[in-house]
């Protein structure tokens, strides 16, 4: 990641030199990190409702109910997490949340299944392979229907707006499937975590 | 038919679940406000701890968006993709795809706007954006919310599967289209 965040703004800063477009990309620091805070406030009030939600679903045990459910598959995904953490259902839930097309739901959840996944993790620091595997689902971006999408295409006046459904639904498989297994390749060849300062790491 | 079923589903999921979460919670004699009260208490909390971990990644983001580099990108790329037969127009949805996703919305908003519905390009693009999530952003939100800064090989897959995404759009586009 430093590697990334360094290329990223020095490759930026010479090709808009190069294109005469440093003026822009020094005013883009300031519209970006303008963007980055109403982004995150704009989570608070959903976060919380969720958040709070979440809560009283795993106090009933709703979380660990659809845990058991799910189990024969995410006891292959997620074989370092336990069973019976309240992860495995945070994730089913932040997981069908996104397939439907509800990421104002499906954002706090998931949040709230990193944190699940936190409490397991060896470094705190470092990313565990159960997160890898939470964020390579997440990243692929499964979903049913692309809901904004035909609304834009509906907008323009595409006669039949639900064609695109089919294709979309078919690359976005591709997509997640392929996601789930680099990220279980990635967690046979990666450098496994480093011990983190509470080792508690002995017994993997 | 399907599409009727989906937004049914879509409609009343969110509402099923909130009773459901509640009622329950009542049966099993939870203290359903004082616990909801509680759990919501860290929605602040979240929201103040990603935006460490947004600001480098929207920020960098902008700045190679505003760059121009993504432009000198796409003319390198359009020969080889002309050749795949991926329309020169959806060269910029694809290059932005993964860093931002309202501006790739806005890029396919755009083409769809200006070629047309029955234009090859409006489709293609309709099947990549719709496919997608933007991994950098996902990727800054949950590590950040609970403050992971190494992030080990999770952006590599994430790129990873944008790229088959892209080039398993390309192909079923082609050959449904």
């Amino acid at each position: 990641m430093n590697y990334i965040f360094y290329l990223l703004i020095v490759i930026s800063i010479i090709a808009g030199a190069m294109n005469g477009r440093l003026e822009q990309v020094v005013n883009s620091i300031l519209s970006g990190a303008e963007l980055s805070v109403k982004v995150a406030f704009s989570l608070i009030g959903i976060m919380a409702f969720w958040l709070g939600m979440m809560k009283i679903a795993e106090k009933c045990g709703l979380i660990s109910v659809i845990s058991k459910i799910i189990k024969p598959v995410t006891k292959r995904l997620f074989n370092e997490i336990p069973e019976d953490s309240p992860a495995i259902g945070d994730i089913a839930m932040s997981v069908s949340a996104n397939a439907f097309g509800l990421s104002n739901a499906a954002t706090p959840i998931g949040i709230k299944a990193m944190e699940e996944l936190q409490k397991q993790n060896k470094d705190k620091t470092s990313a565990s392979n159960a997160m890898c595997m939470f964020l390579a689902m997440n990243t692929a971006g499964f979903q049913l229907i692309p809901a904004t999408v035909i609304a834009v295409l509906i907008g323009v006046g595409y006669k039949n707006p639900t064609e695109i459904i089919a294709p979309t639904l078919l690359v976005t498989s591709i997509a997640f499937v392929s996601a789930i297994i680099l990220a279980k390749l990635f967690q046979k060849f990666w450098q496994p975590q480093k011990c983190g300062e509470d080792k508690i790491c002995s017994k993997h | 038919m399907f599409q009727t079923l989906m937004n049914i589903i879509s409609l009343w999921a969110l509402p099923v679940i909130i009773i459901l979460i509640l009622t329950m919670g009542l049966i099993k004699k939870v203290p359903i406000y004082e616990v909801f009260t509680d759990g919501a208490k860290d929605g602040f909390k979240v929201a103040v701890n990603i935006i460490p971990y947004l600001v480098a990644i929207i920020v960098s983001i902008s700045m190679f968006r505003a760059s121009g580099i993504i432009e000198m990108a796409g003319n390198l790329l359009q020969p080889v993709l002309a050749y795949l037969n991926v329309p020169a127009d959806t060269i910029p949805v694809i290059l932005v795809r993964s860093l931002s996703g309202s501006a790739a919305l806005g890029i396919f908003s755009d083409i769809a706007n200006t070629l047309g519905p029955d234009n090859y390009a409006t489709k293609l693009s309709a099947v990549m954006v719709g496919s997608s999530e933007t991994t950098f952003y996902v990727l800054a939100v949950y590590f950040g919310a609970v403050g992971i800064s190494k992030l080990r090989y999770a952006l590599l897959v994430g790129l990873l599967a944008d790229f088959i995404g892209i080039a398993a759009a390309v192909a079923v586009c082609n050959f449904i289209f």
